[in-house]
């Protein structure tokens, strides 16, 4: 039986090449220091991309767009069986996954591992971190309840500020120019296939890139001499440890869905006024806050205007860090790095949790 | 404890005298059996939400009688589908003022039989089966057997299709 295996395993690999793939599987060893812990990051974002995927296929099957939408969401919630642990699962997930996305990202800065040759790992992050925004916007929508209508509507004035190409474009997304079932819809399309299509070589990329480079070590680490840098093989060590966070991350994420089920509210009714409270899930919350004060600072649409350019304007600086902060040293251009990154993170932190404060 | 004796690494596969299992073996089992747990953990629930309309659909199987309120203003000659559980069904008004009821699913391939007033028949087009329109015995054509028979009552105003 041993035999068969072995030559059915030759014989593919002549073919294929597997030896080949294996040998590169094998080189990749992981830096331990302490700050390890922080290499988990990734791959957790990941687990919890493949939960949406699964929960999201098993909700497709009783989903249904368009009008019928809230009554689809509906009975999941509260009709098919362990339905609404399947919703749950997948909300909550999906929070996770943000959450994840942005642990990693700002470990992956402040480690510094988007230096040389690791820049295309950082911009094909970042384009990754935006598309799990629009899924987390566009999904949101989808039980048309009174929170996804309001969420939607305020979220699409955004993209309708820009000028020139703005309300045209938000048009396009909304089918029309309110917010209804063709926007549900168009915004399906684009949470099931849109999306996906465009998230998975971008994935395929960024994890390549991983293999290829290693993960980035410590600049401290990296000055030391190499007989002075531990590490562990990628394969079967890191590999194992990773599978038990994910487990954890398993574990997490079952606790809240079942713990804390996912609710739904009214049917969504235009004619209805906002309800009091109403705001974007937490990770819009930042935003949210920023174009608010901008608002109460400048009236109209300067206000908004000068909001948004302010999260551009950062979101771009951010992403460009890698041109700025590229050389392995400890200079002057490394802690400018450093400090940015920590207002970064201050002001979203401040801003969101302001954010709710005044809700 | 014995200083003296060499330690070898065997990495758990050698089994210590007085044990029952190595390590490795312990390890797999364990891995092995939490593994199993977590499977039919999310297994189970899966199945049960993708077999839900399988149960909806068996309890509506379960539908002993039909009342069709509107079925009494059919004319003689002319006959309607309907559904008895989750199965098409027919009902005829014949000429004679009697009524029949039948499964309207062909015993041959299941397709949805029809009522054909002018060739005095029950056709399916599938496969050019044809059924006796007051008993639902098969008459000629691939199907087997005949069309399922209902028992037909006039009550009230009201058609009553019941299991025979």
């Amino acid at each position: 039986m041993a035999k068969l295996i072995a030559s059915l395993y030759r014989w593919v690999d002549s073919r294929l090449g597997l030896e080949e793939i294996l040998e590169f599987a094998k080189k990749k060893t992981v830096p331990v220091h302490k700050h390890s812990f922080w290499y988990y990051w990734g791959g957790i974002s990941l687990f919890f991309f493949i939960v949406q995927a699964f929960t999201g296929v098993l909700l497709l099957v009783y989903y249904r767009p368009g009008p019928d939408a809230y009554e689809s969401v509906r009975q999941i919630t509260y009709e098919i069986h362990f339905g609404w642990l399947i919703r749950s699962a997948h909300s909550w997930s999906a929070n996770l996954m943000v959450a994840s996305v942005f642990i990693h990202m700002f470990s992956a800065y402040f480690m510094k591992a988007y230096r040389a040759p690791r820049e295309f790992g950082w911009w094909s992050g970042m384009l990754l971190l935006i598309i799990t925004l629009l899924f987390g916007f566009s999904g949101y929508l989808l039980p048309m309840d009174e929170l996804a209508y309001f969420a939607t509507k305020v979220g699409l004035e955004i993209p309708n500020a820009l000028p020139i190409i703005g309300e045209p474009m938000t048009n396009l997304f909304r089918g029309g120019l309110e917010v209804g079932e063709l926007t549900v819809q168009r915004f399906f399309a684009l949470h099931v296939v849109v999306m996906p299509a465009l998230f998975l070589p971008i994935l395929v990329f960024h994890l390549w890139l991983v293999q290829k480079h290693g993960n980035a070590t410590l600049p401290s680490e990296a000055e030391k001499p190499k007989s002075e840098q531990k590490s562990i093989p990628f394969f079967p060590n890191f590999l194992m440890q990773d599978l038990a966070m994910w487990l954890i991350a398993l574990n997490v994420m079952a606790l809240f869905a079942s713990l804390f089920p996912w609710d739904l509210g009214e049917i969504a009714d235009p004619l209805k006024p906002a309800p009091t409270g109403i705001h974007p899930e937490w990770y819009f919350m930042s935003a949210f806050q920023v174009l608010k004060i901008m608002g109460n600072l400048f009236p109209g649409a300067l206000g908004e205007g000068l909001g948004i350019t302010i999260f551009t304007l950062g979101l771009i600086l951010w992403t460009l860090i890698p041109l700025y902060d590229g050389k392995h040293e400890n200079g002057r251009r490394a802690r400018n790095a450093t400090y940015f990154g920590l207002l970064a993170l201050a002001i979203i932190v401040i801003t969101t949790v302001w954010g709710y404060i005044v809700l | 404890m014995n200083a003296n004796k060499t330690i070898t690494h065997t990495n758990g596969v050698d089994t210590d005298a007085g044990d029952l299992m190595s390590r490795r073996t312990f390890a797999k089992v364990l891995f092995g059996g939490v593994g199993l747990c977590y499977a039919s953990a999310i297994g189970y629930p899966v199945y049960r939400y993708l077999a839900s309309p399988i149960e909806r659909s068996i309890e509506s199987t379960k539908v002993s009688e039909v009342s069709l309120p509107d079925a009494a203003k059919l004319e003689p000659g002319a006959a309607m589908m309907f559904k008895f559980g989750t199965k098409p069904a027919l009902l005829i008004h014949h000429k004679d003022g009697t009524w029949s009821a039948m499964e309207a699913v062909c015993t041959h391939l299941a397709c949805t039989v029809q009522y054909q007033a002018e060739e005095n028949r029950i056709y399916c087009a599938c496969h050019g089966g044809v059924y006796d329109i007051k008993t639902g015995a098969a008459v000629s054509g691939p199907p087997p057997k005949g069309l399922k028979a209902f028992n037909v009552k006039v009550q009230n105003g009201a058609v009553i299709v019941s299991k025979v």
